[in-house]
């Protein structure tokens, strides 16, 4: 079962870490410390009816304390001109693969930073190292998603320089993530052609809440039963809003629409 | 199933009303959940429990006020009743579309003794 995100006794806890490095730092989320109060509270029913029961009108959001930290995010990202992208997908869908692809094409035009997220291993924070491009592993233990607050830490790790360019590589899960806002400017959803082109409307929760929707493996089109025009008719009807790109990571098909797409966002934003 | 940390937010908001109010315990708390917040229930109650273990939520009852997901079309301003977030506007087709409610993920109220 996940979601447990890094609660209590430690061993769940998000460790954020770069590559290379050996002090592992075990952020202590969600510290149920229980600081001070004990546990020891008789329940006494006594019933004599004179024990005050209040009501106390709470009315607040149960994400509220997620979307705060990532409002304080966005802003950060706005102050410094950063293009922070929040890339979502199942996993195996070519998240990693579109990243090494973009930065290794890019990196010597557009100044990046990288934060990946994954339950475990440094895996993809050592893929994107060998490309020289500063880079944060955020393993979330058991949690299904990254949260604002893990990548509030992460950013502050990767001392962010003005005028570039943030991807968030979210953990492989399309449910999950969708519920939370890490402070992105973009939510970037990405889909394979091997996957079936009625995944939109399977977890239509992530496309409602993407921006863009890159549609990967296309050099797979010959092998796999996918009409394009239907995925993107199912991911239209979810959300008519979103911008798609048809691309393949492995051949570079089709990638340099995305570039262009992501040097005129950079440039929108001086 | 990102419901147990959903569960972990809820505990910790009461945590702080309680400590904040300075009362013991929660008797009962009401929640209210949107069809379209992207909480399955049956998830939920199955980590209620563990969640709230050890926590001013222990014995509380939990109320949970389901609400009812509602659309209104962009291009006829038609408002209808809504199962699906891809659901259009039965009226003109329109996939363009304003959610009223159903995105809801609150905590309403605490009764604490």
């Amino acid at each position: 079962m996940c979601g447990t995100c890094g609660c209590g006794n430690g061993k769940n806890s998000p460790i954020i870490s770069k590559p290379g490095a050996q002090n592992h730092n075990h952020d202590d989320r969600h510290h149920h410390h229980h600081d001070g109060h004990t546990h020891d509270h008789e329940h006494h029913h006594d019933h004599d009816h004179d024990h005050q029961h209040k009501i106390l009108e709470i009315e607040q959001d149960v994400l509220q304390s997620n979307q705060i930290l990532a409002a304080r995010n966005r802003g950060y990202f706005e102050a410094k001109n950063i293009f922070a992208l929040n890339l979502v997908s199942s996993p195996g869908s070519g998240k990693t693969a579109i990243l090494e692809r973009t930065l290794s094409d890019l990196k010597d035009t557009i100044p990046f930073y990288v934060i990946e997220g994954d339950q475990q291993t440094l895996n993809d924070a050592n893929r994107i190292d060998t490309l020289n491009i500063p880079v944060i592993q955020i393993n979330t233990g058991k949690g299904c998603h990254l949260e604002s607050d893990m990548v509030f830490t992460a950013v502050k790790k990767l001392d962010l320089k003005n005028n570039s360019v943030l991807m968030i590589e979210n953990v492989g899960n399309l449910v999950c993530p969708s519920m939370f806002d890490l402070g992105e400017s973009k939510r970037v959803v990405i889909i394979s052609t091997t996957e079936g082109e009625d995944k939109p409307i399977k977890y239509p929760d992530m496309f409602h809440s993407s921006d863009i929707c890159i549609i990967n493996k296309i050099d797979l089109l010959p092998y796999v039963n996918c009409n394009i025009n239907n995925l993107k008719a199912y991911a239209l009807k979810v959300n008519p809003k979103l911008l798609f790109f048809e691309v393949s990571a492995t051949t570079g098909d089709g990638m340099n629409l995305w570039y262009d797409w992501l040097k005129f966002q950079i440039t929108n934003l001086k | 199933m990102h419901e147990l940390s959903i569960a972990l937010g809820i505990v910790k908001i009461a945590e702080k009303e309680v400590k904040k109010a300075k009362v013991n315990a929660v008797t009962k708390i009401e929640l209210q959940i949107g069809t379209l917040s992207g909480i399955d229930l049956e998830s939920l109650n199955f980590v209620w429990d563990s969640a709230v273990k050890d926590t001013v939520l222990e014995n509380a009852i939990k109320e949970i006020e389901m609400i009812k997901a509602k659309g209104k079309c962009v291009d006829c301003d038609t408002e209808f009743d809504m199962k699906y977030i891809y659901d259009s506007c039965p009226n003109c087709n329109s996939n363009f579309k304003g959610i009223l409610s159903g995105k809801e993920l609150k905590v309403k109220a605490l009764e604490v003794i």
